[in-house]
């Protein structure tokens, strides 16, 4: 196989198309640790990225792994991790590093039911909250959420662009079902597939950290003599363990580059959202439902409409509360006891009844025909 | 050290910054006896070094103080990011500093590894056998019977030998000194940065703030000279009991050797893989 993969139609596994994905962004380093249901991308890459000059080392843990990939991104280099729940929970320390220190990677987290070991082969859908409050501190996250084989492929290379940009770890948030799903996937040729590359400072420069706009990031053994530190620091990253304005400096600095710049970030499907009686608001796997369950409705009579999220964070809270005016009711279906639901209502804010509809447990999707049933519950 | 020396490793210090520790820390004779050691390598600046470290009192010794690139990441995790940086850039010096907390309590399995691999990056593990920065908690290294703030009792746990740990993880060199052998020390240091291959060394040092006030010193020259006394070469401790051998430091260079390390390994099969694409 081509360094990079060829543009054309394959048959993938979501995991490989991950995986590939990450080479096609100019990912160079991979640090992981084996983890079901994310694995394959470990395994894929281990075969692939080698044969680009990239380098795949497996670690002792889920806190090496992202230390690794840190260290890697501060080389100058795109770095990725892959896990699932567990890992993802153990790598929270180094999450809060990242975004603390801006920088720049991937972290995927191949959703599985849990919480702890739960059932560590079956789809759910219970990271989302992880994604957005895991490490503790004041931040704002970037999380995508691909819902098909062609998706895990576009959205790992969006997650590398949208990094670069933000200097910020980016979580694709995929789960068990769209990862180990095999698809047909259409490769682009380069020429139609957007690479972006993290600002790099002029030699006079000082201030890597903390700025109105996204700062420029120096690598090691350039010579800026860049120190790094997830203490509190000032912009030319000098420690500040005491002092309350350059604490709120930094970290209002960490939130606002995300919160400004949501419009720019927030990405979403939808379909008859002017004019729909029941708005389906899904992500991932559980959006795949969707589409069949709003078609079932729309043949019984009902105008359904839906928003499917491919950020889910930032939250496209705009979009939901514009879909909600008119509506009777806003369903929520997903693979967890309520996570995304409570966003939903929030940015409905009591415009329109909300609705749950969750199903965890053994790998059970929620079907097209349960859904549609609750979309003519609800019109009702 | 003298004066003409001291002022010849002040060049690779940030200019504006005043060191941290408190009086009588060994972190100073670490942070000394490696500068010298780079002063005496030739290195005009620390160009070709970057710097990692952890949480704790000596992982405060590169960041920001060495006028240098340095990470100062989470508690124990200085060596993965360590991994990191020297996996992508083999031509660089990686050089660790922490403490026995972040290196051999909550960094352990790390450090393990990180020999097991034999990455080519050189760690200064800081024994003070104490949790110094929380304010003098009971170690992972702390000795025998020792009164610490969670051990008020005295501690009644064994100490880890975190050197020999080391060597059998299958480190290529490994040395044990304490700050109160600043030449053998140094001379150790300059070893471990040329090594190729995982280097380690444990500076036995003292914490007269957080460690010596409660295991009974009087003063930082009393505890300097229980560092020494309580000192015994490798050789002669070959010759003595288990028994006793408690609670003593077995200074020394245990291991010098030259197995094929991390980066070499690597980016032979970096080669080959790009060949078969």
């Amino acid at each position: 196989m081509a360094k990079k993969v060829l543009p054309g139609t394959y048959f993938w596994q979501g995991n490989e198309a991950c995986a590939e994905g990450a080479i096609m962004a100019g990912c160079r380093f991979f640090a992981g640790y084996p983890i079901t249901p994310a694995s394959e991308i470990a395994e894929h890459l281990a075969l692939r990225l080698p044969q680009t000059g990239g380098i795949v080392v497996q670690m002792e843990d889920e806190m090496a792994s992202l230390g690794a990939v840190i260290g890697a991104s501060w080389t100058g280099a795109k770095a990725m991790t892959a896990t699932s729940g567990p890992g993802f929970s153990l790598m929270q320390e180094l999450m809060g590093y990242a975004f603390m220190t801006e920088t720049p990677c991937v972290v995927v987290d191949v959703q599985r039911a849990g919480p702890s070991t739960g059932q560590a082969t079956k789809c759910g859908q219970g990271d989302v909250m992880q994604t957005r409050w895991g490490t503790h501190g004041d931040y704002a996250s970037i999380a995508l959420s691909p819902n098909s084989v062609q998706e895990m492929f576009e959205l790992t290379i969006r997650a590398f662009n949208l990094a670069e940009t933000y200097r910020t770890p980016v979580v694709v948030l995929a789960d068990e079902i769209v990862a180990h799903m095999r698809e047909q996937i259409e490769v682009p040729s380069t020429d139609q597939i957007t690479i972006v590359n993290r600002k790099k400072p002029k030699a006079v420069d000082k201030e890597f950290f903390a700025l109105e706009e996204v700062a420029p990031m120096p690598s090691v053994g350039e010579g800026f003599n860049v120190a790094v530190t997830g203490s509190t620091h000032d912009e030319t990253g000098r420690r500040f363990t005491a002092d309350i304005i350059v604490h709120q400096k930094l970290v209002k600095s960490l939130v606002r580059k995300i919160q400004n710049n949501a419009d720019k970030i927030v990405n979403y499907e939808d379909q008859n959202v002017d004019d729909c009686d029941i708005g389906v608001v899904s992500f991932g796997c559980t959006s795949r439902a969707v589409y069949e369950a709003v078609e079932l409705a729309q043949e019984g009579g009902v105008k359904a409409g839906f928003i499917r999220l491919k950020t889910v964070w930032p939250f496209p809270e705009k979009a939901v509360r514009d879909m909600a005016q008119g509506c009777k009711a806003v369903i929520v279906p997903e693979m967890n006891l309520k996570e995304v639901f409570y966003e939903v209502e929030r940015a409905v804010h009591g415009v329109a009844p909300v609705v749950p509809v969750n199903k965890v447990g053994g790998g059970e999707m929620i079907t097209p025909e349960e859904l549609a049933a609750e979309i003519v519950r609800s019109v009702k | 050290m003298s004066l003409a020396e001291a002022s010849n490793i002040r060049k690779y210090l940030r200019p504006d910054l005043t060191l941290p520790f408190c009086v009588g820390c060994g972190c100073v004779t670490v942070l000394s006896s490696f500068l010298r050691a780079v002063q005496e390598l030739g290195h005009k600046d620390l160009s070709k070094f970057v710097f990692c470290s952890g949480i704790g009192c000596s992982a405060w010794i590169p960041s920001p103080y060495l006028e240098a690139d340095s990470l100062h990441t989470t508690h124990g995790r200085s060596i993965p990011v360590a991994t990191g940086v020297k996996l992508l850039r083999p031509d660089l010096n990686v050089v660790v500093f922490g403490g026995d907390g972040d290196i051999a309590g909550i960094g352990l399995s790390h450090l393990v590894h990180a020999a097991r691999r034999n990455l080519d990056i050189m760690v200064v593990m800081v024994n003070n056998m104490i949790y110094g920065m929380t304010g003098g908690q009971v170690a992972p290294t702390t000795p025998l019977w020792a009164k610490t703030t969670t051990t008020p009792y005295g501690s009644f746990e064994y100490p880890l030998d975190v050197t020999r740990v080391v060597v059998a993880a299958g480190a290529n060199y490994a040395a044990r000194w304490t700050t109160a052998h600043g030449e053998q020390l140094k001379e150790a240091m300059k070893k471990a940065i040329i090594t190729k291959g995982f280097a380690f060394i444990e500076a036995s040092s003292p914490c007269p703030t957080a460690f010596g006030r409660r295991a009974g010193f009087k003063d930082v020259a009393e505890m300097l000279l229980w560092f020494r006394e309580n000192s015994v070469p490798l050789e002669q401790a070959t010759k003595m009991t288990d028994k006793e051998l408690t609670n003593k430091i077995v200074v020394g260079e245990y291991v010098s050797r030259e197995i094929p390390t991390l980066t070499e390994n690597l980016y032979k099969i970096v080669k080959e893989a790009k060949k078969s694409a």
